[in-house]
């Protein structure tokens, strides 16, 4: 059985790449249900352990005997890329999931995002992966389970709070303020001080600068770098975090276009595969629609939005009105936020039935009236941000207190604050001095909260 | 093929393929997080003692709800009004009803961020509890008062030349053969020299028996409350001397004016009405213990519940009942469980255990006011037990040859 799919692996390559794909070569591999299901929990096939990823694999656990959910694949970006298949794919689902893998690969080669996350991450992110888990092991076993757990409490629950428009490797910042001095027209300093050679010198009134210099969303570059008390090994977790969530961002913030870019070309490239016997192909077709559907067959309305089914539909669109070339060019250079706002039109929009809703508390959920760009930003509201709220380092105070900031204009309400505490309580333990974080309660007026 | 196939997949993957069969990361974590509730349980022990209700007669395991843990995340406060992208045939101004809001967020496992509630209801020994207090209270193990035991236990000991046939050690009347004769190979012919007969004999035991007599006042002024707080702190108190004797007789007296002797479970049922005579209740123990046990050869504790509120008139009488009860016991204790009143031990009986106490006698009181007390009390009666010198005992106690406890 896995022997006849393997079969065609390289032919559904060649014709992927005669249809104008260009992918780094990947690995296929197939492995038990139960590998899938921890790939997909820990989205790295080898990562740092910790407790709440078991939480995950509870729910998975339960998610799957209640029959919901089932993964043919799981796929990582890279050269080569790794893609791990399910061993209980039948022969159809694995030709289908094989043409869905290269157009990931094509994806993740040439999409400017992922493209500048794999730089900044290099392109062996399943390696480094595993190079940390490693060392973490390590750290357990110098450090005890507890203190590398309270680390990593920290720092996974920070796991979004990263600034991707940032290189991974960044600079601490510049000790000092600039000479505002040195910000004048350089021959007129020149002469000036021709003219008076014995100016006093400069440097002698340079100004440390604040730290941070400017309110600071990468939070875990913060913390590893600028935590009074922190040890090195500590850092070292906070960092390894940091570059996973970088490895993870393009993932999170190109999901629709991904997942529709793989969805269409699997579509394609086996309408194409004259080489697939028929019933295979007909088996795969069906397996294909299960996927891209969009809402669940027993249901009328949805009130979410399958990602695969809305990315498909959109790629369809763009394909038949502007053509491959257009449509390759809007893979590189978008991300959700631009692809949604740019190519989800209003005739497409109402083609898939899409609406926006709003649910009260109460429970009763109202479909509201139709606007373009309220429905572009309902859809994109849960991405803004690697989905979490805006929360910055503002200050530390000459006591080492840390006073982070929460940006309530911009997400438009405050913190929950029973969890905020809780993550405070975390961050406290490594960051190791008082850490006040200020938002908004209910009526919109500022609220502090302090740890300890 | 499918071997075929097995050996082309471990080839490329270097020998270190499959790793995955043998260990699920999952699992591991999953571990964790139980350990971490589990922990987080333990650190709330008091208020899982306090729970009267996850006491269920006669088990061995107490249950106890618990949610699963949260990693926590910043996360916006849930709004009052909510905005959301669906799909479907639903026109503006449709009201919806809520299919599928609790069945989690679709297919993607990595996302995972919100997560239905799921309750789980974790059982523990209560043993493991009874474990995490003695650690939690540091308590020197409470000594067991060493007494000759009642049952015999017979311990093999050495050989002899005479002996019942069933105790023929042949192997060892074999060596004897071969020293007598020298000579291995040559046809063995025993004699009745050459006979090792195993010898029994009797092994004293430190005392591993103890009787605990919980005497609870039903009169009038007790209330269900009442006695349900005494109940869980009796509950807590067998668990303690359990664990300190391989056989604990567990005895049951409630009085009004009156005493009698109950099973366990009549016992917590009892209600009575009238006025409160303490001396009748020591007295009817002051009975049980000397027609049933010999207080020499026993260990015994008494715990006795009340308001507090015994009759004035009795004073004398149960002064001199539990002077001669406290005389006999290793350690008697009272708790007043007043619930709303706490007048602090400043009670008749309260006064009549002080004053003992002042006398030197193992004896302690505890006034239980709330279940969560029942931390406290425990926690007092098991420390003051372990603290108070066998003092008054001491001199009587140790009669049946106590001082040979250890020796084979």
């Amino acid at each position: 059985m896995t022997e006849d799919w393997r079969s065609y692996v390289q032919r559904i390559e060649e014709l992927a790449a005669r249809s104008g794909l260009s992918f780094n070569p990947v690995d296929f591999e197939a492995v038990p249900d139960s590998f899938m299901m921890e790939v997909a929990i820990y989205g790295l096939p080898v990562r740092m352990p910790h407790w709440s990823f078991g939480v995950r694999y509870i729910y998975q656990l339960i998610q799957r005997r209640m029959g919901h959910s089932r993964l043919f694949e799981v796929v990582f970006p890279g050269n080569p890329g790794h893609a791990y298949l399910a061993e209980s794919n039948g022969l159809a689902e694995n030709i289908l999931v094989t043409a869905h893998v290269l157009g990931h690969a094509d994806f993740s080669r040439n999409n400017l995002l992922f493209r500048r996350c794999q730089q900044q991450v290099s392109e062996r992110i399943v390696e480094h992966a595993a190079s940390h888990a490693r060392q973490i092991q390590h750290n357990i076993e110098a450090h005890g389970a507890q203190r590398v757990e309270a680390v990593l409490d920290a720092a996974l629950a920070l796991e979004q709070h990263i600034d991707v428009d940032q290189d991974l490797r960044r600079e601490r910042y510049a000790e000092y303020l600039a000479d505002p001095r040195t910000l004048v027209d350089d021959t007129f300093r020149k002469r000036f001080a021709a003219l008076e050679p014995a100016a006093p010198s400069a440097s002698l009134e340079r100004k440390r600068a604040p730290v941070p210099p400017h309110a600071e969303r990468d939070l875990l570059w913060f913390v590893a770098n600028y935590a009074p008390e922190m040890e090195s090994w500590e850092r070292d977790i906070f960092l390894a975090v940091r570059e996973e969530s970088f490895y993870f961002y393009p993932v999170f913030a190109t999901q629709i276009m991904n997942e529709g870019w793989a969805s269409y070309w699997h579509a394609r490239l086996l309408r194409e595969a004259d080489f697939v016997p028929q019933q295979s192909y007909l088996d795969a077709i069906k397996c294909h629609s299960d996927v891209v559907r969009p809402i669940a067959a027993e249901q009328q309305v949805s009130l979410s939005v399958n990602p695969y089914h809305l990315g498909f539909a959109m790629w369809e669109k763009i394909v038949a009105k502007d053509g491959l070339d257009a449509a390759r060019r809007i893979m590189e250079q978008d991300d959700d936020f631009a692809f949604v706002r740019n190519h989800l039109t209003r005739e497409l929009a109402d083609e898939l039935g899409l609406f926006r809703y709003s649910a009260r508390s109460d429970g009763q959920i109202k479909v509201l009236e139709q606007d373009l760009t309220a429905l572009h930003e309902a859809l994109l509201a849960p991405r803004y941000n690697f989905g979490a709220p805006v929360v910055s380092a503002a200050h530390v105070r000459n006591d080492g207190t840390l006073e982070l900031t929460h940006d309530s204009s911009v997400d438009g309400r405050g913190l929950d604050l029973e969890r905020s505490r809780k993550v405070l309580d975390y961050m406290q333990k490594v960051w190791r001095r008082p850490i006040v974080l200020t938002t908004v309660n209910q009526a919109g007026s500022a609220l502090e909260l302090t740890a300890p | 093929m499918e071997g075929d196939q097995g050996r082309r997949e471990e080839g490329a993957a270097g020998g270190a393929g499959k790793w995955y069969e043998l260990f699920s990361r999952g699992a591991r974590d999953w571990l964790r997080h139980d350990e971490k509730v589990r922990e987080a349980v333990r650190a709330n022990l008091p208020e899982i003692i306090a729970g009267g209700e996850v006491i269920n007669d006669g088990a061995r395991t107490v249950r106890v709800p618990v949610r699963m843990l949260e990693h926590y995340h910043f996360r916006l406060r849930r709004p009052e009004e909510a905005q959301g992208a669906g799909q479907g045939k639903a026109k503006p101004g449709d009201v919806l009803s809520d299919p599928a809001r609790e069945r989690g967020p679709g297919e993607k496992g990595a996302g995972g961020r919100d997560e239905g509630e799921v309750q789980l209801l974790l059982e523990f020994k209560v043993d493991d509890i009874v474990d995490w207090l003695w650690e939690e209270m540091q308590l020197p193990n409470l000594k067991a008062r060493v007494g000759p035991s009642d049952e015999s236990d017979w311990t093999r000991e050495g050989w002899d030349r005479r002996g019942a046939r069933s105790r023929l050690d042949r192997r060892r009347s074999f060596k004897e053969l071969v020293k007598r004769r020298g000579a291995p190979g040559a046809t063995p012919t025993f004699t009745d020299e050459d006979l090792r007969f195993r010898q029994l004999a009797r092994r004293r035991q430190p005392a591993v028996h103890a009787v605990v007599f919980f005497m609870l006042d039903v009169s009038g002024s007790m209330s269900d409350r009442d006695r349900k707080l005494a109940k869980t702190f009796f509950f807590w108190v067998v668990q303690g001397l359990r664990r300190q004797y391989r056989s604990l007789e567990t005895l049951f007296v409630a009085h009004t004016t009156e005493a009698w002797e109950f099973n366990e479970p009549d016992f917590f049922q009892v209600t009575g009405t009238g006025g409160t005579v303490a001396s009748s209740g020591l007295l009817k123990v002051r009975e049980v213990i000397d027609t049933r046990f010999n207080p020499g050869r026993s260990n015994i504790y008494l715990f006795y519940a009340s308001d507090g509120d015994n009759s004035v008139s009795d004073a004398a009488e149960a002064r001199a009942a539990l002077a001669s009860v406290a005389a006999d016991t290793c350690f008697t204790g009272y708790v007043e469980v007043s619930s709303g009143l706490s007048r602090q031990l400043a009670t008749e009986t309260g006064k009549l255990f002080a004053e003992l106490s002042g006398a030197g006698c193992a004896v302690g009181s505890y006034a239980l006011n709330d279940f969560d007390d029942v931390w406290g009390a425990v926690r007092h009666f098991f420390t003051a037990e372990s603290h108070s010198p066998d003092g008054p005992r001491a001199a009587d106690a140790p009669a049946g040859g106590a001082p040979q406890a250890g020796s084979p």
